[in-house]
Formats: structure tokens, sequence, C-alpha cells
């Protein structure tokens, strides 16, 4: 029983940190842009796809970088393409925007991979390999998932805090003419911004590959499950993210001891709508401010 | 006043006739079985274009309420109570016309529910449904709205797709042909297409001329107030709350009134119906159409609808939408009849908008 109760708290764990990371990703966009990119889950799902492929060729450190950086670009390019030139688009216009883009990476993913599910190979030890920690058995890929998301978590405090970029794109978050005004160049920062959530969806995406494995439609299921996090925590704040990102992992996992399996997906979305009915400011947040937001 | 605004309707009773005549002369009658599930599912759109279009509210959720009204329909007609037959309750409720007995494939006698008290449970619940689903949701704004209605929609979709009782993955069939009058029914076989052609499009025309109405009404105009600042329309008295909530219940029940004769046109229905994909094509052609032009939506609906339903978007017919979608919202998006043609297409169609001219 005891035992059984760790294995649905470290799977939990392990779909957590990737549902922070998604979480993260939204606010990373939110904050420099006021958007909500509902393409984000592609990210994580291009991440997976392409190590896969690059793994077939390359060893694995390098596939995995491969596919970051090249999900990076798309990121980048994606916002090039569809969203830098829009002069004030209005919400609703992005949100169609964002989700006709999911739409058309998704199917993009399906003619390139077609239908099958793919997974990276463990990082390291295989399906099998376990470490005994204080008496539970955890998969070495579950740690290598905890501990890229800990490294992104810190990378990304490191970068907005203490880096001129991080700082620029943090004033950017503020406030965005004042911070035209003193120079910095917005619309880089808004493309910045999705080159930097599409880079660590991608990470993320290939660590937990092996565990959770990759198909071209996880997309859509991500993304909401994303936003549940990033609501929870309080739209913006990527720390408070990562622990919400756990919450709802664990939620969800023990949530199929009470109710089948089938069931899982509705369980995490009723907590994202008693949220937004209840306390749409997050767990964390405070409404003074939600207000400072600019919807 | 009247005459033009019910000219586009008489129009389109007219366009009605007439493509039926040209499938009957051309020998195409089969165009008629996709022109058809066409008018169902531009009834759903039509509903979503007023809560988009005129109300402001969107919803990536709406084909969760018409696999609510199909699924419903399609569970309680297929249910088998033949073995409570006598029992007192079973009993009052033949007496009633809510049970029939019918002959299911294999020659049995089976008692399922009516499909007229099907279909009123199934509205009943889409209102219920809408209505408690709405209160909380519409108080949401922006992205928020939009992730609420896509969780609605993702959980009706999870619910259809996991429960045995709907037939989980394979959907439900063998649903019965829907009786309208003695010696017609909505159903798939080929004898009623041209009924079963009618009869759809007369759904539409009745949901066309009550929309027309509510336009040009107080309500419309209520609508539109709160479209454009809701809070200065709630300044000025309109009950901005209840009019969005009221807006979106009547954009369900035309949902799920979609999804309960389409089942039974179709003769089944699985779970692709309620699926967000779905959900996205209805908001895709309200943009196309130009958000705030339900005569605009209505002919995108047939349009894109009777391609996708011809197969000649291929295996590209998400993707297509997805581009439409992209595409419109990029660069037009007032929806594709745009400032020119909207112009020509006023003269012809007098829309909700449009200044009506002094009366001689």
């Amino acid at each position: 029983m005891i035992e059984l109760f760790f294995q649905y708290l470290v799977a939990g764990l392990t779909y957590g940190t990737i549902y922070a990371i998604v979480g993260i990703g939204f606010n990373i966009i939110y904050n420099t842009t006021g958007i909500i990119n509902f393409a984000q889950g592609e990210f994580v799902m291009l991440g997976g796809m392409i190590a896969v492929t690059l793994h077939g060729f390359l060893p694995l450190p390098l596939a995995v970088l491969g596919a970051v950086a090249i999900t990076m670009i798309i990121g980048g390019l994606i916002e090039v393409t569809f969203i830098r030139w829009l002069v004030k688009p209005s919400v609703l216009r992005m949100i169609i925007i964002t989700i006709g883009i999911s739409i058309l990476v998704r199917e993009g993913a399906l003619a390139v991979w077609g239908e099958g599910v793919r997974a990276l190979p463990y990082f390291t030890g295989n399906e099998v390999s376990s470490l005994e920690l204080g008496g539970v058995r955890v998969s070495p890929q579950v740690l290598w998932s905890i501990g890229v998301c800990s490294v992104i978590v810190l990378f990304l405090n490191l970068f907005f805090k203490h880096t001129m970029l991080g700082r620029e794109m943090r004033a950017c978050a503020a406030n965005r003419d004042a911070a035209a005004l003193c120079g910095i160049p917005t619309r880089n920062m808004i493309t910045l911004s999705f080159v930097l959530s599409a880079g660590i969806g991608a990470l993320a995406g290939c660590v937990v590959s092996p565990i959770t494995y990759t198909q071209y439609n996880i997309g859509a299921g991500l993304a909401i499950k994303g936003f549940t996090v990033a609501i929870l925590g309080g739209l913006g704040n990527s720390m408070a993210a990562v622990a919400a990102g756990f919450i709802l992992g664990v939620l969800e996992s023990f949530s199929i001891w009470v109710l089948p399996t089938a069931y899982k997906d509705a369980i995490s979305i009723s907590i994202l709508l008693a949220m937004l009915f209840i306390r749409p400011s997050g767990l964390f947040g405070n409404k003074e401010a939600m207000r400072l937001k600019d919807f | 006043m009247g005459s033009s605004r019910y000219r586009p309707v008489i129009i389109l009773i007219a366009v009605i006739a007439a493509i039926q005549l040209a499938t009957l002369v051309s020998g195409k009658a089969f165009y008629l079985t996709q022109l058809t599930m066409t008018a169902y599912y531009s009834l759903i759109v039509i509903g979503l274009c007023l809560l988009m279009g005129f109300a402001g509210q969107i919803s990536l959720g709406h084909a969760g309420f018409f696999a609510i009204g199909g699924y419903t329909s399609a569970v309680l007609t297929t249910l088998d109570l033949a073995a409570y037959r006598d029992t007192a309750t079973a009993m009052l409720l033949t007496r009633l016309h809510v049970l029939a007995s019918r002959q299911d494939l294999y020659g049995a006698t089976m008692l399922s529910v009516h499909p007229w008290a099907a279909c009123a449970v199934a509205v009943l619940l889409a209102l219920a449904v809408a209505w408690a689903i709405g209160i909380p949701v519409l108080k949401l704004k922006g992205h928020y709205l939009a992730m609420a209605t896509l969780g609605f929609g993702t959980i009706i979709y999870s619910i259809v797709l996991g429960t045995q009782r709907f037939g989980a993955a394979d959907g439900i069939s063998s649903v019965p042909p829907f009786p309208l009058l003695p010696g017609a029914s909505v159903s798939g076989t080929a004898s009623q297409r041209v009924l079963n052609y009618y009869f759809a499009w007369l759904l539409v025309t009745a949901a066309m001329v009550l929309l027309v109405n509510l336009i040009n009404s107080r309500v419309g105009r209520a609508l539109r107030s709160i479209h454009g600042a809701e809070d200065a329309a709630s300044a000025m008295g309109v009950d901005t709350a209840r009019f969005k909530l009221s807006t979106f219940m009547l954009s369900a029940v035309l949902a799920a009134v979609a999804g309960v004769f389409l089942t039974h046109f179709n003769g089944g229905i699985g779970p692709s119906e309620a699926s967000i994909m779905k959900s996205v094509r209805y908001v895709a052609i309200v943009a196309v159409g130009g958000m705030a032009s339900i005569w605009g939506t209505l002919i995108m609906s047939v349009v894109l609808n009777f391609f996708s339903l011809r197969g000649y978007f291929g295996t590209f017919d998400d993707a297509v939408f997805g581009g439409i979608l992209i595409l419109i919202m990029l660069f037009a998006p007032d929806g594709i009849i745009g400032s020119d043609l909207r112009a020509l297409v006023r003269k012809l169609l007098p829309r909700a908008e449009t200044v009506k001219k002094p009366e001689k």
C-alpha cells in the first residue's frame, strides 16, 4: 500500500515537472506580450519528436541539444511570421491565431512523423533500472526530469534577475511603452520570449519522453494542463507555477485511485474551472497583483 | 421594415429549393446527404455566431453541447428497457408515449425512450448544462473565457471517450429513425433523402428567422452594446450577465438540437463529434463569416462544411481549418466578406447593422 502510494507520488511528480515547464512557458510569453500562446504544448511535442529523429544518427546529448535548438528556431519563426507585425491585436484575435498555429504544427507533425508513439531511450540505465531512495524505488529518468526542471527554473531566475537581457525582458513585461522609450527593442524581446519558452518546452519534452512518450497530438492536452498550472500559481508567476505543477501532477496521479484513468483529464480540467471560478488570481497570487495585468 | 429584413430569408428558401431541383435534374441526389449534414452543422455555427459576433463571448466548447444533444438522444433511444416492461412506471410512461416499443436489428422487441421524448430530455439537459456552466464561465473574459470553454469541451470529450455506456471510442450506433409524421422520419434511408434535406434546412431557416428578429430587437442592440463596451452597457442599465447567459443558452440549444437530429440522420454518433477540433472548426467558420454577420457565417458554413464532408480537403481537413483561422485572423479579422465585397453583399443581403433607409 505504502509502496503504491510512493509509486503514484513519483509518477505525479514526473508529470508535474512537465506541466510546470509548460506553465512557465505560458508565463514567459504572457509576461512579455500579454497573450496566452495556445500552441505552447506543441513545443514540448516538437522537442520530443525532433530529438527522437535526431537520435537516429546522433548521440543522445547532441540529439537533445539539436532538438532544443531547432524548436527554439521554430518558436522564433512562429513569432516573426504570425505575431511580430500585428498592430495592437485584440485578445480574441490572438487566441484564434495561436490556436490556428497549434493546429498547423500538429498537422505538420502528423505529416512528418505519422501517428506512431515515440520515445527517447532512458538517459541513464533503462526501463527496469531503478535507484533506491529511502526504501522507495525510483527510475533514474524521474530524477533526470526533476533535475532538469530545477536547472531550468534556476537558469531562468538567474537570467531574469541578473543579466541585462533578462532585465530588459522584465522591463518589457512591466510596461512595454516605457521600455520602448528607454531604447529597449521590445519587438525583439517578444521574439526572444517565444524562443525561450520554445526552448524550455522542447527540453522538457526530451527529458520526459522516455517515461511519458511522445505523439503528434499531445500538445493540446499539455497546453491545457500547463494553463491550469499557470492559473493555479497565478498567471505570470513562474516560481509558483513549479509548485502548482507538482500539485496538479500529484492530484491527477492519485485521482486514478478513485476514478478510471480515462477521467484523468476531466479531473485536472475541473480543477482549472474551479480555480477560474473561485480564485482566478491563483493559489499564491493576490487580487491587487492581478489588477496590474492588462486584462 | 419587415420586408427588407425577410428578403434574405426568402432568398435562402429559394436557394434551398433551387439546389434540390439542381441535384434532381443533374442526377446528383447523393449531394443532398452532405447538404443535410451541412444544415445541421450550420445550425450550431449560426448559434455560435450570435454568441461570438454579437454578445462577443468566445466558446471553444460548442462541440460539447452538440455531443450532449446527440449522445443523450442516442443513449435514450437505444436503451433497452424490455426487462422492465411490466413495471407500473414503464406502463405509465408507455401510455404517455415517453417509452415506445420497436424491433431491433434482429427482430426482437425492445422498449426504449421515444425519440421525441429523448429530444426533449436532450434539449433540457443542454439548457441545464449551459445554465450551470454559463453562470460562472461568462463572468470570465479574454483568455480565461477561452480556456474555460475549452476546458468544458475537453471534459465532455473525455467523459464521452472514457465511458463504456457511451460506446467509448466506437460511439453509439444503430440509433433508430426520428419519426416526424406518419411515413416521414429523420433517417439516412435513401427514400427519405429529399424530405430530410428539406427538414434540416427548415430548421436552419427557422433559426435564421429567430436570430434575424433577435438581432434587430432590443435584445440584439443590448448584445451589441455588450460586445462594444461591457462596462458602458452595464452602466446604461443593460443586464449584461443575463443577456450573455441567455445567448449562451440559446446557442447551446441550437447545438444540441443539431446534435439530436444529426445523430438520428446518421444513425449514430462518435466521440470525434465532441472533440476540440470540432469546436475550433465552428469558431473558424464564424471567423471566416465575419464574426458579426449571421448571413456571412451561414454562407461560409455551407461552403466549408460541404467541401469538408465531400472530402475535398482529404487528409488535410484539420490543417485547412487551422490555416483558415490563421489567415483570416492575420489578414481579415472582419471576415473575408471584407469591406468592398461586404458593400456589395449589403446591397443584396441587408444585414443587421445596415442603416435602414427612410421609408417612403
